[in-house]
Formats: structure tokens, sequence, C-alpha cells
């Protein structure tokens, strides 16, 4: 009985049919597709996009030169020099990252125990070039400097999780 | 006005007219078939993305109306490859025969009463006959491409083709036995009266096998065990640019012209859906262009639908279901002819 059964829902098309059905009621259904440069999906505050070094609020940049991030480095994209400046601080000279290393895991923004490199949500940049990808001490301070308002906020809006 | 126009290019022209006139018409009916084709593409892919809820193409020009012209000006300026491995004649042969007949068939194929190029009795005949020849360029391209995939691709157009071939025949006598006639025109004109003439009713099971043989026979989703882009990437793996385009196109005009047969021999053709006021207004030529368009869509529908048969599923389904199914049909309409319900059939 199983077996007729079967036969004539194969041979009557009718499993074609309610296959095509479903495809039909799709055809008409609202478009799931985002139209990425006008429209944007929402980000986490956790999302790890490219990097950024920031500063306090009087200008004075974070970073100590501690190299925990660069200890810390899985992909070994960052690459970190450092010196004593005339007030006897100790601050970078030369704070790289590879980008075209980097794998975005944020642990060089988990290990910095003064919050100074992060990863921010801008991840639509690019490069024409590898060195394009080599982002050096001035340009992450640069990225920081923008993005400073959100790199806060999301940081507000995390710090009760950390 | 058309006729004066037609009086005074044939002094303009003299004695060379009559080749001129021919090359008008062909040209008259290849240029809107290949633009045909080449939206052809993009409403695949516009109905295709709709199906599994996406949008589609829609950056080229306004709505994406104008990526058939851009991926044919892609293909037009891409390097043609010559593997060193293959026959060079046969390769660039490959394409030519698929295209020539996809466009050949063309011929015969009525638009309205009067309007076809050539009226022939056999027309039938004729579309049987010039299509089967489109695979010859398939077999010929994965033969002479010299590599293993393009020459499973090859081997599989083949046995498919010849599977398929039959049932379509058999499907298009069941036609031919409606109608009493080979020729296109009267095949319609038989069928005039409102949807209850179109033979799509009486032979509805030879409907659905042509219709699937139709897909089968162009190598379309869920027959595409010839292209098979997954697994064998198919007969035209070695082919670039032009000639990779040559092929598309033939595909593509091979699906218009098969949906264009489904239309006259099964829907009506040109006819009205009822014989009376609000849809005879329309002119037959739109009738005859919504109803290929109606054949066209199904063709994407059911490549968006169904997942691609084994090779070994295929063949069953060939011999040991659509050609006992026509055969029977065959069987009925010509004993049912014997009877009083004859009228059935016509």
């Amino acid at each position: 009985m199983e077996r007729i059964k079967n036969f004539f829902s194969t041979f009557l098309l009718w499993e074609l049919l309610q296959g095509m059905a479903v495809t039909g009621r799709y055809f008409f259904a609202p478009k799931i597709t985002v139209e990425f440069p006008e429209e944007r999906t929402p980000l986490s505050p956790r999302f790890r996009g490219l990097h950024a070094l920031r500063r306090y609020p009087n200008g004075e940049e974070r970073c100590i030169a501690c190299k925990l991030c660069e200890t810390v480095c899985p992909a070994m994209a960052i690459t970190i020099d450092l010196a004593q400046r005339e007030d006897g601080s100790r601050r970078t000279t030369r704070y790289d990252i590879d980008l075209a290393k980097c794998i975005f895991c944020g642990y060089c923004e988990e290990s910095c125990p003064v919050d100074a490199i992060v990863e921010t949500r801008i991840f639509d940049y690019h490069g024409e070039s590898r060195n394009d990808l080599l982002y050096t001490k001035e340009k992450l301070l640069a990225i920081g400097d923008q993005n400073e308002e959100q790199i806060a906020k999301d940081r507000a809006t995390d710090a009760k999780y950390r | 006005m058309f006729e004066t126009i037609i009086v005074s290019l044939q002094g303009l022209f003299g004695s060379a007219w009559p080749l001129v006139y021919s090359i008008a018409k062909i040209v008259a009916i290849v240029a809107p078939l290949l633009l045909g084709v080449a939206y052809l593409t993009l409403a695949e892919r516009k109905v295709i993305g709709y199906m599994q809820v996406r949008i589609g193409p829609n950056r080229v020009g306004p709505k994406g109306l104008l990526q058939p012209i851009a991926d044919a000006l892609k293909l037009m300026t891409k390097e043609i490859v010559i593997p060193s491995g293959s026959n060079k004649a046969l390769f660039i042969l490959g394409p030519l025969l698929a295209i020539a007949p996809a466009l050949a068939a063309w011929a015969v194929v009525p638009f309205s009463p009067e309007l076809v190029l050539a009226n022939v009795d056999a027309s039938l005949l004729y579309i049987m006959g010039i299509t089967s020849m489109g695979v010859y360029g398939i077999i010929l391209a994965g033969w002479a491409s010299n590599s293993k995939y393009a020459f499973l691709g090859g081997m599989r157009a083949a046995a498919q083709i010849v599977a398929y071939e039959i049932a379509m025949g058999f499907a298009l006598v069941g036609v031919l036995m409606a109608a009493q006639s080979l020729n296109l025109v009267e095949i319609v004109k038989g069928q005039a009266g409102g949807v209850h003439h179109w033979y799509f009713l009486p032979l509805f099971p030879l409907f659905i096998v042509y219709l699937i043989a139709s897909v089968a026979e162009t190598n379309r989703a869920p027959f595409d065990v010839v292209e098979g882009e997954s697994e064998i990437v198919g007969f035209h793996v070695e082919y670039s640019g032009m000639t990779f385009a040559i092929f598309f196109l033939a595909e593509y005009a091979n699906m218009i012209l098969v949906s264009a047969l489904t239309a006259l021999m099964f829907l009506g053709g040109w006819n009205p859906l009822f014989d009376f006021a609000p849809f005879t207004w329309l002119p037959g030529f739109i009738w005859l262009l919504g109803k290929v368009c109606f054949v066209l869509f199904l063709f994407l529908w059911f490549r968006a639908t169904f997942p691609r048969y084994r090779y070994d599923q295929i063949m069953r389904l060939g011999w040991k279901v659509l050609i006992p199914v026509t055969l029977v049909w065959i069987l009925v309409v010509g004993a049912m002819m014997q009877t009083p319900y004859d009228y059935l059939f016509h």
C-alpha cells in the first residue's frame, strides 16, 4: 500500500509540485538582502574590526610599551620598539600592526592593561598593496583620535561584562 | 506604407534584392532573439534570486537592467584560450555547431498566421531534425577539448539527448495526430477558439512529457549533468571568452525555442485565452509572447526548485518512464480517434 502511494505521488509529480509550491511562495516573500554600502547591519559593541591606539582626554597616549600585546599576538602581527622619553616615562617609538598577518582575535585588546590598543567597528578599509596594510603608530593614533567617541561608548557599554 | 517602402528598396538594390530581403528578415528574427537571450539571463538571475529570498543583480543600470550588456562586453573582451592538446579546428567548430541549429530552427516558427519566415509544410519535422543537430556541437566541444571532464560532459550529452529525443518525438507525434498536420501554422490554427481547444488538455501526459524532455534537451537543471558545474563543470570547461559566450547563447536560444514550440503546439500559440471580447483585444503576438514567457518562467522555476538528477536516474526516467507514458498515450489517442469521442482530440 505504502509503495503504491509512493508510486503515485512520484509518478503524478505531486512531490515535485509541492517543491515548486515552496519556491513559488518564497518568490513573493520579502527579501532579506542588505544592500551594503547604503544599508548596514547592526554591529556589536564587541565588534573586532580595524585597530586603533587611544589617548587619554588630556592628549597623552595611553600605551606604556609593556609589550603584552606583542607577546600575546598569535599571528605575531605587532612589532613594538620602545625608548624612555625626556620626562622619564616609557613610550613606544614604533608600534606597527601588519593587518595582512592580523587574525582579528582581539587578544591584544584583552591583554592591554591601559586600554590603549582597541579594535574598532571599522571593517570596510582596504589597501592597494601589502604596504598599505602595515599600520604604523601614527596611523593607529589617528584612527583612535577620529573614532574616540564611538570607541569610548563601546567600552562603556561592554564594561559591566568584562 | 510598408508596400511602398519595399518597392522603393527593390529599385535601390536591383538584382541583389532577394538576398537583401532574406537577410533583412533573418536579422529581424535573430536580433530580437539575441536580445531576448541576453535578458533571459538577467531574468534567470532575478527569478532564482527572488526564490532564494535575495534580490539578484541590481547594480548595473537602473534595477540592474544593463547587467546583460555588461556581461556581454566582459565576455567579448576576454581572451579565447585554445588548449594546446586540443584539436583546434573542431574546438572552434563546436560552439558554431551549437549555435547554428538554435538559430536556424527559428526559420519555421510562426509568430502569427502570416508572420513566418518559411511556412513549410513539414515544419515540425524540420524542427525535430534541426534541434537534434545542436548536440553535435556539444559532443564535438567535449571531444575536441582533449580534457577528461569535457569528454565526460560530451558523452553524457550524447546519451541524454538520445534518450529524451525519443520521448520528445513521441510527444510531438501526439500533436501531429491531433492536428492532422506537420505544419506549425496549421497546428496552431487547429487550437483556435479558447483554452478548451488547446492541445495540452487532450494531450496532457504528452504535454508534461514534452515539458520534461525539453528541459532535458536544453541541458537545464535538474537535467544539467552535461554541465554539472559542481562536479565536472562540463563540456565547456576549456572554453573562455566569446567561445564560451556562444555556448551560453545557444543554451538560452534553445530554451526560448522550446518554450516557443511548447506555446505553439500545446498552449494555442497566438490564440487568446478565451475567444470573446476583452481577451481578443490583445494582438496574437502578445499572447504568444506571454505564453513563451510563462514557459520560460517554468524553466527558471524548475532550476530554482529541483536538485540535479543523478546520471542513472536521468536514464531511468527517460527510457523507463517517459517513453512508455508517451507510447501509451499515443495508443489512447489513436484508439479514441476511432470512436465517436474523436472530437475530444481535435
